[in-house]
């Protein structure tokens, strides 16, 4: 019945000109539950992923995963080379001559650590994606300049087309739309 | 209560806020500056007429709108030529062999490898002003850390080329890397030249990610202003789809800060690592335990000498003068003061240590051949760039004068070259055996080598400015916002002193 309607709709878009009102708009629209929400805004705001209720502790867990297991695959790397697949004696050195090894092993970590780390902000922000439903919002191409946006999105569990958009109405944005997909 | 926004849209993009006005007067009265017309914006790091809108299509415009001009093509003329030239010197020394070089049996390191050193060195203060400055929260770094993070990139693709060229056989080249093969051979691991080439490509592959990670949303500005639809594809493809989402804005900047703290001890880590190439060989004059300090100075010294020497031609190039103001050039002028006597106290205690050592080919290789033997020319004169000159950067009237600051830029590029020259080179002239002793002069091709690596350098940048937004347009926004809003945040904003005190 209406799911077809529904599923043509992206979301709620408001759109702000100044960064306090976004700011306490997220706080509201927190705290009244909702949470596939996203705002956007021309460079990091501070303190706006708590206001929307947004924390993604992982990117550092992961980079220093990374950079453990670089560490790891840059001395054993070493270590094996040196040590087991071609032993030379150069200079009296023991084959593990382990500070010797702390070069290639401290490249490998950095190296290992930002490229994972990049390569999974992309993958964790579902980057590349040329196409999305936020580029429809009308007026979104100066969120790179000096509109600030607030979206709810049709898929959230508390979302109603009217009841939303009269909430979001509410928030003092300077434009409120409703996005196609 | 929130502000109405009414008021907040004339705060956000308006002109005057009398509040902020007055702070900044107190400020100035208290660290005893005289508030006058200013056109060089001596203490401030951005014009204060300045909104959102303006600096994005400042920045932006100059790729996207500006038409090509003729200083451009002349520019990217003499460039070009001299790229040409490098392509000419390195068919030939394919087709001849490093034979053309100068170099000979005891002087095997000649200018290739001092201009490799001179190169990744430049790279260096790309990576001081992006990542070390960005963790100290100095924000006067936002207007230059872009270009000189390009700056980095071009300088260590210059550097990368000469291993590559010096190392004779050049279709065995990847035999630096370690992989596994039929010979049964790796490379060998407890070699300071082994841990340069993981240094050295850990070095570019990292920079090259910052510095485009960096540019993503930028190029999403791009995107979104750029008017032909086809410009807009095809920038679009390289902004990744970027849509200034929160969500991805604090996992990007978790990452950004992360790979700020992690490039910092690796900027460190490559310059000692190219000076372990030296000093752990036992020639004298090259093993000094002293070596890769003043390495990194060195490096970080002759790099924001090259910052001011293409900083200052871009901005009046561009017209950018309330965007890179004469605060960001002085900064990079009292950093070359720190690092340039840093190096000038390097070069002090290698006299020192060549005496107290009691060793005599040390002794002999530092007085009687350096400073009194055949090549006692590039030694005084070294010590007259790096130790005499320099201190002119001392005087807050030469700090602050483009071209006082623009012509000692220059000695101190120059004076790094020579440095190099009288270290490598010259040093592998005297060594042990006195009838291995043979004198260095560099050929003619050693010279057009360099000065084509030049031209690749600038060719980089002339297309880098001309194509792509030249400051970080995503950081400058974040500034004007902490200039808007200073009053909310207080008055210990780094935006407002400018970063560094006087």
């Amino acid at each position: 019945m209406e799911t077809k309607q529904e599923n043509s709709i992206y979301g709620i878009v408001a759109e702000f000109s100044a960064s306090e009102v976004l700011k306490a708009a997220c706080r509201k629209v927190r705290d009244s539950g909702y949470k596939k929400t996203d705002a956007f805004t021309p460079f990091p705001l501070e303190g706006l992923n708590e206001a929307l209720g947004a924390r993604d502790k992982w990117m550092p867990f992961i980079m220093l995963m990374a950079g453990f297991v670089g560490a790891v695959s840059g001395y054993t790397l070493a270590f094996w080379a040196m040590g087991i697949s071609l032993p030379l004696n150069i200079a009296g050195k023991p084959t593990n001559s382990w500070p010797l090894f702390i070069p290639p092993t401290f490249e490998m970590t950095i190296l290992t650590s930002a490229l994972v780390g990049v390569v999974s902000m992309l993958i964790l922000n579902g980057l590349p994606m040329p196409y999305h439903s936020m580029f429809n919002t009308p007026n979104f191409d100066r969120a790179s300049t000096d509109r600030y946006f607030l979206t709810i999105e049709a898929e959230d569990r508390l979302f109603d087309e009217v009841e939303t958009l009269e909430f979001m109405n509410t928030l003092g944005a300077d434009n409120v739309s409703v996005v196609e997909r | 209560m929130p502000k109405q926004p009414a008021e907040l849209e004339t705060e956000v993009t308006g002109g005057e806020k009398p509040s902020g006005d007055s702070r900044r007067s107190l400020r100035d009265m208290l660290t005893s500056v005289p508030q006058q017309y200013d056109p060089e914006m001596q203490n401030q790091i951005i014009g204060s007429h300045h909104t959102l809108e303006s600096v994005t299509a400042q920045i932006s415009d100059i790729a996207l709108k500006r038409p090509i001009s003729l200083g451009w093509l002349i520019s990217m003329f003499v460039s070009l030529s001299l790229l040409a030239l490098m392509f000419v010197s390195v068919m030939y020394l394919i087709l001849e062999g490093v034979g053309i070089w100068g170099v000979n049996v005891p002087v095997g390191w000649g200018v290739g490898i001092l201009s490799f050193v001179w190169w990744i060195g430049i790279g260096h203060a790309g990576t001081l002003i992006s990542a070390i400055l960005l963790l100290l929260h100095q924000n006067w770094r936002t207007s230059i850390n872009r270009f000189a993070e390009a700056m980095t990139l071009m300088a260590v693709c210059c550097a990368g080329l000469y291993p590559l060229l010096h190392v004779g056989r050049h279709q065995y080249v990847y035999w630096m890397l370690p992989f596994p093969n039929t010979m049964g051979l790796w490379p060998q691991f407890r070699s300071p030249l082994i841990w340069d080439v993981f240094a050295v490509s850990t070095y570019f592959t990292v920079s090259l990610v910052f510095w485009y990670i960096g540019l993503v949303p930028d190029l999403a500005t791009m995107r979104d202003r750029a008017k032909a639809p086809w410009l807009k594809k095809f920038i679009g493809f390289f902004a990744l789809g970027w849509r200034y989402s929160t969500r991805h804005w604090q996992r990007y900047n978790a990452v950004y800060l992360i790979l700020a703290g992690l490039s910092t001890p690796l900027v460190l880590s490559v310059h000692t690592t190219v000076s372990w190439d030296f000093a752990a060989g036992i020639v004298p004059g090259w093993h000094g335990t002293i070596f890769p300090q003043y390495f990194v100075a060195g490096a970080v010294y002759a790099g924001f000498a090259m910052v001011i020497n293409l900083g200052v031609p871009l901005r009046s190039f561009f017209r950018m003068k309330d965007l890179i103001t004469m605060k960001h050039l002085e900064n990079c002028g009292k950093f070359m003061c720190i690092t340039g006597n840093i190096v000038f106290y390097g070069y002090i205690m290698e006299v020192f240590t060549a005496w107290y050592s009691g060793v005599v080919f040390e002794r002999y290789l530092t007085f009687d051949n350096r400073m009194f033997g055949p090549y006692a020319w590039s030694f005084w004169l070294l010590i007259f760039c790096n130790g005499v000159f320099i201190q002119l950067i001392w005087f807050k009237k030469i700090r602050t004068s483009i071209w006082g600051l623009y012509i000692v830029a220059l000695v101190v590029n120059f004076a790094m070259w020579l440095e190099r020259l009288v270290l490598i080179p010259f040093s592998l002239t005297r060594d042990y055996l006195p009838s291995s002793w043979h004198m260095y002069y560099p050929s003619f091709w050693d010279y057009a080598t360099f000065a084509g690596t030049l031209g690749l350098f600038f060719t980089l940048f002339f297309i880098f400015v001309r194509l792509l937004p030249t400051i970080s347009m995503v950081e400058m926004r974040e500034l004007v916002h902490h200039e808007h809003h200073v009053d909310e945040l207080g008055a210990n904003d780094p935006a407002v002193t400018g970063g560094l005190k006087v």
